[in-house]
């Protein structure tokens, strides 16, 4: 290649596509910062202020405030500092210096002047843990508004769900994982009946949505008593997750070599002994790929959550949806929410990508 | 000891262990249900019960087989094997599918027969019909946004000396919910309401009036909401396109390019005459992951609309036909409406595997 030749200069291609995937990754990254920063700020700033001026930027500041004279009349042209303007105008804001702006505040009946002046700001932000504190709590919270009322609300109760989340996600993740190896290593490695038409329904349910199962499942949980229970949430992710992990682990374990099940044979160890001593631990890249599918799937799922759980154990998902609909615009809450439901799923995230990435190829169709 | 006493034993101890088994099993089911208050304790014990009893089940199924005469034992283990798996596949896929279709043909309590009622109110309904344009928006302009700029990005990723972290955070979306990417995004399409001097913390509102542009509600936009709704898919799984689209183009071998260059190639025509022509069948497997995953979309519609202004959905349709009306008849047919719609995607699949030889 000829790149020994201009390796001093960077080629004008290059910084092209540099830059293109840098604005990409801005445009990918920037909303997930937004709510990130919006959610450690104070509430009442997050009502006066856009979350980007935390960091340094010009902006006006309001320097001080006076009242007019009572006699002022507002429906009149008004001269305050030596400029003359309607009420409308000052209510706009206007400058009666260079870096000096005058506006109406309120109705005509304030006659409240407010100055401002534009002048850098630096990373002045009042970062507070408060939102955390309140949307894990259980009882009542308050908070001040922009306009200073101070709000009540009813907690959130995000610990609650962060555990209800945690023990419906690991058994619905290792369950599968158990029950599938199992299988897939029947499929792989013995003859019965039934075998090859098994495997292909199991390839067709690979893509079958899942709405088709909700409502005659919801009715067996009802009528067994099993509504809302956590043991609901691992037999239904279990089964939707069967089919890609069935999939994915015969893939895997019908290229194991034979040579090791026959000596294994040979040396007298039941089909038991032999699954759980060599087929397992030399499945784990599977394992851990699919683990982490299954994982993320059922952390983040909320279809699931909302039919079989209803309000009854309520998961991170859930609780978060009820909140967008209980409390749009607390923002504080909303923010703080949403990252405590974000933090297990990006950890696992980034220190398994590798795996998931593999999982990902392997089962490129789901259902 | 004699043949027949260690035989005796063996029944015994089975017995035992099978008793055992489902003492533990209902016994950790009732535990688990006194236990609601108690949270940490009781997901502690969730797990460890919920592992545990299925790791036992196998353990004894297992020896309950391995008591089986020689000449059946074989077909017995691995009935105990598979089994498991293709009674819950049956339970909550196959018959389900069944019990659905039967539904789809009854009235809303699934008492009278009402034959093809239900599906005429699924392709004639206005609210259907909205919904199907919508899910046709999502599935074209979503499906395209998602490939095109998967495509994109790992070509001009793979020229890049960070490649790894272009992709990682480009990707990193898919760790996170559709309802937490709701709020997100909620949070970007933000609008405070008429006023003066009202300051937006919405980004978008504040890109917008920053060029002097007027802020608005843009979830509330009729049609264009929906576009507004897609862009959310789009940052989701762009990453899931890249990331595969990418590992097609690094498996192809240097030497095509290489011979494509001698020939006097530049990179577009390289990348139109080679790397796509290369890379056709994985753009095809994505197109179609990403097509079916547009059609049953439910989870950001519900949190960022509710289906309201235009932006309905066949997928919340049905949640609300369900939940909201408690007409499992109605609920019923969109969902075999969903499946249908899939059967060809099933059929390729199947002649694919077919094809494949596998499992003779």
């Amino acid at each position: 290649m000829s790149q020994h030749k201009k390796e001093k200069k960077i080629s004008l291609p290059k910084f092209f596509i540099g830059l293109t995937l840098v604005i990409i990754v801005l445009m990918w990254t920037i909303p997930t910062f937004g709510i990130l920063v919006t959610s450690f700020r104070d509430s009442t700033d997050i009502y006066g202020s856009g979350w980007w001026t935390v960091l340094p930027h010009k902006d006006m500041v309001k320097t001080d405030e006076f009242e007019l004279p009572a006699d002022t009349d507002p429906n009149s042209s008004i001269t305050i500092e030596g400029t003359t303007a309607s009420f409308d105008e000052w209510r706009e804001g206007i400058y009666v210096s260079a870096d000096r702006q005058l506006r109406w505040y309120g109705n005509k009946r304030s006659r409240k002047i407010e100055a401002f002046e534009e002048k850098w700001i630096g990373f002045g932000a009042n970062l507070t843990l408060a939102n955390y504190r309140d949307v894990l709590s259980a009882g009542n919270v308050t908070y001040e508004d922009a306009q200073g009322n101070t709000i009540s609300r009813q907690g959130s109760n995000f610990g609650d769900a962060v555990l209800n989340s945690l023990a419906v996600t690991i058994p619905a993740t290792i369950i599968p994982i158990l029950i599938a190896a199992f299988a897939a290593y029947a499929f792989a490695w013995m003859e019965f009946p039934g075998r090859r038409p098994m495997f292909i329904m199991i390839v067709a349910l690979l893509v079958v949505p899942l709405q088709i199962a909700l409502i005659p499942i919801l009715r067996d949980f009802t009528n067994w008593g099993l509504y809302g229970t956590f043991v609901s949430m691992w037999l239904a992710h279990t089964s939707f997750g069967l089919p890609l992990a069935i999939y994915l682990l015969y893939n895997y374990i019908s290229t194991l070599p034979r040579d090791i099940f026959e000596s294994a044979y040979l040396d007298g160890a039941t089909p038991f002994v032999t699954f759980v001593r060599l087929v397992l631990p030399l499945s784990i890249p599977a394992l851990a790929a699919f683990s982490i599918f299954q994982f993320l799937w059922v952390w983040n799922d909320y279809l699931v959550a909302l039919i079989f759980l209803g309000d009854r154990n309520r998961v991170v998902t859930s609780a978060l949806a009820a909140m967008v609909g209980e409390k749009g615009q607390d923002w504080h809450l909303l923010t703080s929410g949403a990252f405590l439901s974000m933090i297990l799923p990006l950890a696992v995230f980034f220190g398994l990508q590798r795996f998931f990435v593999r999982g990902l190829m392997a089962g490129s169709i789901k259902g | 000891m004699s043949q027949e006493s260690v035989g005796l034993k063996k029944y015994l101890l089975t017995l035992v262990l099978v008793v055992l088994t489902v003492f533990i099993l209902v016994g950790g089911f009732i535990f688990l249900q006194r236990m609601q208050d108690y949270k940490v304790l009781m997901t502690f014990f969730a797990v460890i019960w919920g592992l545990g009893s299925v790791a036992l089940l196998f353990y004894v199924l297992n020896s309950v087989a391995e008591i089986f005469p020689r000449k059946i034992r074989g077909v017995m283990v691995a009935f105990v094997f598979a089994g498991p798996a293709v009674i819950l596949l049956f339970w909550a896929l196959l018959l389900p599918t069944l019990r659905s279709l039967r539904l789809s043909f009854l009235d809303a309590t699934g008492s009278k027969f009402v034959f093809l009622d239900n599906y005429k109110f699924a392709f004639t309904d206005p609210i259907m019909l909205e919904s199907f344009r919508n899910n046709l928006l999502w599935m074209f302009f979503g499906t395209l946004t998602c490939v095109t700029l998967g495509i994109l990005i790992a070509v001009l990723a793979d020229k890049s000396k960070y490649e790894k972290v272009f992709k990682s955070l480009i990707f990193m979306p898919m760790a996170i919910s559709f309802v937490g990417a709701g709020v997100i995004w909620k949070f970007i399409y933000a609008y405070k309401g008429e006023g003066i001097n009202i300051t937006e913390i919405g980004l978008l509102n504040a890109i917008v009036t920053s060029f002097g542009g007027e802020a608005q509600a843009w979830l509330l936009i009729p049609f264009w909401n929906n576009f507004f709704l897609i862009i959310i898919m789009v940052w989701l799984q762009t990453g899931y396109s890249m990331v595969i689209i990418s590992s097609a183009i690094k498996s192809i071998p240097e030497s095509i390019n290489e011979a494509a260059r001698v020939d006097g190639a530049n990179a577009f025509i390289i990348f139109f005459k080679v790397t796509i022509p290369y890379i056709m069948p994985t753009i095809i497997t994505v197109t179609t992951t990403i097509l079916i995953f547009s059609l049953k979309l439910f989870d950001i519609v519900r949190v960022m609309t509710g289906g309201n202004f235009g932006t309905n959905v066949i997928a919340n349709e049905f949640y609300i036909r369900q939940f909201t009306y408690g007409n499992s008849g109605q609920a019923s047919a969109i969902a075999i409406v969903l499946l249908i719609v899939i059967v060809p995607v099933l059929a390729y699949n199947l002649r694919e595997f077919m094809g494949r030889k596998v499992l003779k």
